[in-house]
């Protein structure tokens, strides 16, 4: 899990305490992947620590992208993909897709969907 | 092309909650947050990566004497379309000595929108150029700001010679309506894209 992956834009070290030094997130979420945490998770997260229990409250009731999640707690991205990583693994949080990168079909639905989205604004 | 109606045969039952982004580039100060606040149903939000001097080559020590990390941060906004759908706003960090975080914004967008300030025409060189190497659709926006040089779209497109298919629009980054079309201007761009790359039987997955 902890594997390290050759990085080309050289070594970026996020020395965290919160993350007990771990920089890799398990799972690699994009900035506008959405979670969401149910009063169930919430209330488990009391026993994963203070940061786990604040990110579990921002999502309750609310999908909360990773991006939002880093803004509402004013942890560093890097920081909050690591935590967030985490609690998906540790079934704390639910991550929902993020837009489709295959398939014709798919794409063309969302892109659909996001055009009639922004016309009806 | 009008695809209002477009409807995909099979209509694919997706689970959960999907998100979209669509990427706001520019030079610094060109708008781009004042864009996405003009749109965003939250004022938008500020997330910081921190990094440190170990991403030396990209960043420029100088600029952070004594320092050993630097703080990039980058602006978002939120659009709630329905329930299961969630439309997402980012803007890139101004400063070119970041372009590696932009890497890391453009990846799995919808597609993205250069705004270019026609008081500083030659700050959008570096973004368009970004974007000329990249496999994202994009459209380009002048953002009319008071009192500045009013140019003809097909002079601002001739000066940063930008290529015929890609679209340019004229802007006001603070109007709703204005910004809602730029908007549109990037989604339709990017199905008519996507349209063209399939009828070619090349699928190219961006990022």
């Amino acid at each position: 899990m902890d594997q390290r992956r050759a990085d080309p834009r050289g070594e970026l070290v996020r020395p965290y305490a919160v993350t007990r030094g771990r920089t890799e997130p398990r799972q690699d979420i994009a900035l506008e992947a959405v979670l969401t945490a149910s009063p169930t998770q919430v209330a488990e997260s009391r026993f994963a620590g203070h940061d786990k229990h604040r990110i579990a409250t921002v999502c309750e009731g609310r999908a909360q992208s990773l991006a939002e999640i880093a803004a509402y707690t004013r942890m560093p991205l890097g920081v909050a993909r690591v935590l967030v990583a985490d609690m998906v693994a540790e079934s704390l949080l639910t991550l929902h897709t993020a837009a489709p990168a295959e398939g014709f079909e798919e794409r063309m639905e969302l892109l659909g969907r996001v055009l009639s989205g922004l016309r009806r604004l | 092309m009008d695809f209002a109606g477009y409807d995909p045969a099979g209509g694919r039952q997706s689970p959960g909650i999907v998100s979209a982004k669509i990427v706001v580039a520019g030079g610094f100060g060109v708008g781009k947050t004042t864009l996405v606040g003009s749109i965003s149903e939250i004022t938008p939000l500020t997330t910081e990566a921190v990094m440190t001097a170990a991403g030396v080559g990209i960043d420029d020590p100088s600029k952070v004497p004594g320092k050993e990390t630097t703080t990039v941060a980058m602006d978002f906004g939120r659009i709630t379309m329905a329930q299961d759908l969630i439309l997402y706003l980012f803007g890139t960090p101004g400063q070119t000595r970041f372009w590696f975080m932009w890497d890391e914004i453009i990846r799995g967008a919808v597609g993205a929108a250069v705004l270019v300030d026609t008081r500083r025409i030659t700050d959008a060189f570096a973004p368009l150029d970004y974007f000329e190497n990249r496999n994202l659709p994009y459209v380009v926006a002048l953002n009319r700001f008071d009192g500045a040089p009013q140019y003809e779209l097909e002079e601002v497109r001739e000066a940063l010679a930008i290529s015929p298919q890609v679209p340019l629009v004229m802007t006001d980054a603070r109007h709703r309506e204005s910004v809602k079309q730029v908007l549109v201007t990037v989604v339709e761009h990017a199905m008519l894209r996507l349209q063209a790359e399939h009828g070619r039987g090349s699928p190219t997955p961006v990022g």
